[in-house]
């Protein structure tokens, strides 16, 4: 038996597009797994068919072992926060919040919705208009609403995607604080990585509706299992051992070595190559080179700097990921 | 899920040829997505075929069954099969005379209707000025009016001794094209103006930007924008005026007839079926082709709607004066003057200005007296308002729901056709055919006044649908399902999302059920008992009746009936959008 969710080999169609094709995962008690891919990858799909809101054509949903597929959306138990909010407009943010609730005497009711608003970071927004809320305030209500259910599993669906950088980055510390302070267990569906490596205990990269990889982040990070999971997760260029041994490394021959970010350092004993263009970034420059062998690959430099005409790197094995060749 | 599944299972190979294969795979994709799916969990099948049955079976019983047999009996003699009636009544020139008639009005009316109603719906919708409310309200007043009323009111106005007498258009083209527009500018300016007010003003401002003149943008830009509106508020128009009757019957006198006076015409002066069935069918041909063109411009509009942000206005200009004073007019000449007439004219008596019409309509004669009629009416217009509603959410409730499959949206489609059907059916034919069918077992209900309500719900349960659908679909379906994930069960769904979110359509429904009913003449004319006299029928029989008195009388409950109406809509408007259109 398992414990939480279990997915198993679970298909979704959209009349003749196959959206999910045969993911299997699991998602333990506390544990919150994201669910990472571009859009068209199925990610959404998945999580609707999770949450009974899309049929699924084969395969099985169970909770703590118990097969879900007699089981209507309200009978589940899990709460779905959507991108944005889809908060119920002839509520107030308390009604909203309290949603769930209705069962429950009044003041305790209150009580609760105030702890959660509190939770949120809106503490004294109960009898605010949803439609006076801020795209961000809107997703902290949200956030209060599923949380107010207290659901088996909270599922997430790109909840973060409508707002700006800067607030996101904030909104997912709330998020995660939020799930902590509960202990609930979620499946966090995002296009975004940084989001959900931040996020999630374990992320699971699905492509065309097939789960290419589901893992721990650093794990992930360190050992994707292939060329597309790498060059979503923004791995570029891959280079074979002959072509970093033009760079003067000896990598495992019969590996293909994926470059990170920081895979290629400054240094003045290394190789020459010519820089294309640079983009300036937040405390730091991105050199574009052209490596020896052709392929276009990026300098992470500290600070803000003038293009220089060329420059002499070297490869740092610690920032490559080693690939099996196709 | 299927029992088969686990043995695929533990078969992976076998799961990908077993979606594959046609036959049973099909039959597995087709049923297996209902069971899975947990918004539709077992059980909740027979609801929705309950819900889908009674409107669908009340319908069948009242409204096709009683048509049909009116129609048969065109092609129907003592002897059998009979197509002689018919094609005679095909080939006599009274009927081509009498098509090209109604043809003419309708266009006349609907080209008229948008011209005037065009600039309306900029003033009104567009444009910011004091008393603008008021002046809405006006402009929405006529739509709802009986047509007896505004028969008589026209009549009143363009007689002889009218205030516009001397124009020598009593019984006219022109009287009866007035007539059609004076409903009607409601519906352009209405149907346009909520759309023009929603249209995003940087579209127009980019256009200009890029050297566009005036006149050019609003060729180029915001004519196309509204086209969609225009063309479904036209369509509807000419469906209106196509299928008019009380109105028709009283300013048209015996030259100026439609096909739908004519029906009533050959039913109830000549007692010739085959004819009165032959004009029904060209009727429905008629109005099958206008309720298609109206259909396939909504469908349209909601679409175009979906696309346009918050309202979008600005105050009077300078620039805004020619469609200010033709609105003017418009609502002067052609709206206020009218009813004013009908209010002044029904407080002249033998024995100068005074109350005395109203009086009289307490007097009982042998015959129920018009306060006993009005008290009939609004008896029988509450009971139609129910069945009408109750039906009304049950078609809604259906027809908003968003199917997955191709093949539950097609049905959908097509149950969305067929409750529109008796906007455009003659009420007349209803009216009819009720009375040959309805009399006999295995229903007989000839001799019961419940007949009548069931008419007025018929002919009013379009209008009812239409109120309520438009706020029933703009509901976002993430909000059910936000709902669902939080536990509501289906039951605290309506309970907590769609009826308080509805309820301003609602409003708005329970209006038009009511205001439709009480002025409901073409069905009600065949129905109502002497004894038991509805007041559009009552009005009817005083004006059709010699001498000053009566005529007095008929305005007087022309008024009474029009205020009545008239303040049944203004309460319902008052929790009801402004908004959303009706149809």
């Amino acid at each position: 038996m398992v414990a939480g969710l279990g997915v198993d080999e679970v298909v979704v169609r959209y009349g003749e597009l196959t959206a999910v094709d045969q993911v299997s995962l699991e998602v333990a008690p506390g544990e919150v797994v994201a669910v990472i891919g571009s859009s068209g990858s199925g990610k959404s799909s998945l999580l609707r068919a999770v949450a009974g809101l899309e049929p699924i054509v084969a395969g099985h949903l169970s909770w703590d072992g118990v097969d879900l597929s007699r089981v209507p959306v309200h009978r589940r138990g899990f709460a779905v926060m959507f991108q944005d909010g889809a908060l119920f407009p002839h509520l107030n943010v308390g009604g909203n919040v309290g949603y769930a609730l209705h069962r429950e005497p009044k003041l305790d009711r209150a009580t609760k919705v105030a702890e959660l608003l509190e939770l949120v970071g809106l503490a004294g927004y109960a009898d605010r208009l949803v439609t006076e809320l801020s795209g961000g305030q809107a997703q902290r209500v949200a956030l209060a609403r599923s949380l107010a259910a207290k659901p088996r599993l909270l599922m997430l669906d790109e909840p973060l995607s409508a707002l700006d950088a800067s607030l996101r980055e904030r909104l997912v510390e709330v998020l995660a604080a939020g799930l902590r302070a509960t202990d609930t267990p979620a499946l966090y569906v995002t296009h975004d990585q940084d989001e959900a490596f931040t996020i999630a205990d374990r992320v699971a990269v699905l492509s065309k509706g097939r789960l290419l990889q589901l893992a721990a982040p650093a794990e992930l990070w360190r050992h994707p299992v292939d060329r597309e999971v790498a060059e979503f997760l923004g791995y570029r260029p891959f280079l074979t051992s002959a072509e970093t041994a033009e760079l003067g490394w000896g990598s495992p021959p019969g590996q293909l070595v994926a470059l990170g970010p920081d895979a290629l350092v400054l240094d003045g004993n290394g190789v020459e190559v010519a820089v294309l263009a640079a983009v300036v970034g937040r405390g730091e420059t991105g050199l574009e080179v052209e490596l020896p062998t052709g392929q276009l690959a990026t300098v992470r430099v500290k600070g803000v700097t003038e293009r220089p005409a060329r420059v002499c790197v070297r490869i740092d094995p610690e920032g490559c990921a080693l690939l099996p060749l196709q | 899920m299927n029992p088969v599944d686990p043995v695929q299972a533990s078969a992976p190979p076998k799961r990908d040829s077993a979606t594959e294969i046609s036959g049973a795979g099909a039959r597995f994709g087709g049923a297996e997505p209902r069971a899975g799916r947990g918004r539709r969990p077992l059980g909740r099948g027979w609801v929705w075929a309950a819900v889908a049955a009674i409107p669908l079976a009340f319908l069948a019983v009242f409204f096709v069954w009683p048509v049909a047999a009116l129609v048969s009996r065109g092609f129907f003699d003592a002897h059998g099969f009979n197509l002689s009636g018919v094609s005679e009544v095909m080939l006599a020139p009274r009927t081509w005379r009498i098509v090209g008639q109604t043809l003419a009005q309708a266009v006349v009316a609907t080209i008229v209707a948008v011209l005037l109603g065009v600039p309306g719906a900029y003033l009104l919708y567009r444009c910011r000025f004091p008393g603008r409310r008021l002046l809405r309200a006006v402009v929405a007043v006529p739509f709802v009016l009986p047509s007896v009323v505004v028969g008589v009111a026209f009549r009143s106005l363009l007689a002889e001794t009218g205030p516009l007498g001397f124009l020598g258009l009593g019984e006219s083209f022109v009287a009866v094209v007035a007539a059609l527009v004076f409903f009607n500018y409601a519906v352009v300016v209405r149907t346009v103006g909520v759309l023009w007010s929603r249209l995003d003003r940087r579209i127009t401002e980019a256009a200009r930007s890029l050297g566009a003149s005036r006149t050019r943008v609003w060729w180029t830009v915001t004519l196309p924008a509204l086209a969609p509106a225009i063309a479904s508020s036209a369509a509807l128009t000419f469906l209106f005026c196509a299928s008019a009757f009380g109105v028709v019957l009283i300013l048209g006198g015996a030259s100026w007839g439609t096909i739908e006076t004519e029906i009533w015409y050959q039913t109830t002066q000549l007692l010739d079926l085959p004819a009165a069935a032959a004009l029904s069918i060209l009727q429905l041909v008629v109005v099958a082709a206008s309720l298609l063109a109206a259909d396939l411009t909504r469908a349209r509009q909601e679409r175009a709607l979906k696309l346009a942000g918050s309202p979008v206005e600005h105050r009077l200009r300078p620039a805004d004066v020619p469609a200010a004073v033709l609105t003017a007019v418009v609502v002067l000449v052609g709206l206020v003057a009218p009813m004013a007439t009908l209010v002044w004219r029904s407080l002249q008596t033998a024995s100068g200005v005074g109350l005395g019409n109203y009086v009289a309509l307490g007097v009982a004669d042998g015959l129920p007296s018009v306060w006993q009629a009005t008290l009939n009416s609004l008896a029988t217009a509450s009971v139609a308002t129910v069945i009408a509603l109750t039906l009304g959410v049950m078609v809604s409730y259906l027809l908003s729901r968003r199917p997955t499959s191709a093949t539950g949206r097609r049905v959908l489609r097509l149950a969305d056709a067929a409750f529109m059907l008796p906007l455009g059916v003659s009420a007349v034919t209803v009216g009819f055919g009720f009375l040959i069918t309805l009399n006999r077992p295995p229903l007989d209900l000839r001799s019961s006044w419940l007949l009548i309500p069931i008419a007025q719900a018929i002919v009013a349960l379009p209008l009812v649908v239409r109120s309520l659908l438009p706020t029933l679909r703009a509901i976002d379906p993430r909000l059910h399902q936000a709902a669902a994930t939080l536990g509501a069960t289906p039951a605290r769904l309506v309970a907590t999302i769609d009826a308080p979110l509805a309820w301003r359509g609602f409003g708005l429904a329970v209006g038009f059920a009511f205001a439709t009913s009480l002025g409901e003449f073409g069905a009600t004319t065949f129905l109502a008992r002497p004894d038991r006299p509805t007041l559009p029928v009552e009005i009817f029989r005083l004006i059709s009746r010699p001498g000053v008195e009566n005529l007095g009388m008929a305005m007087a409950a022309s008024v009474v009936l029009a205020v009545l109406t008239a303040s049944v809509m203004a309460a319902a408007e008052s929790i009801g959008p402004k908004e959303v259109s009706p149809w």
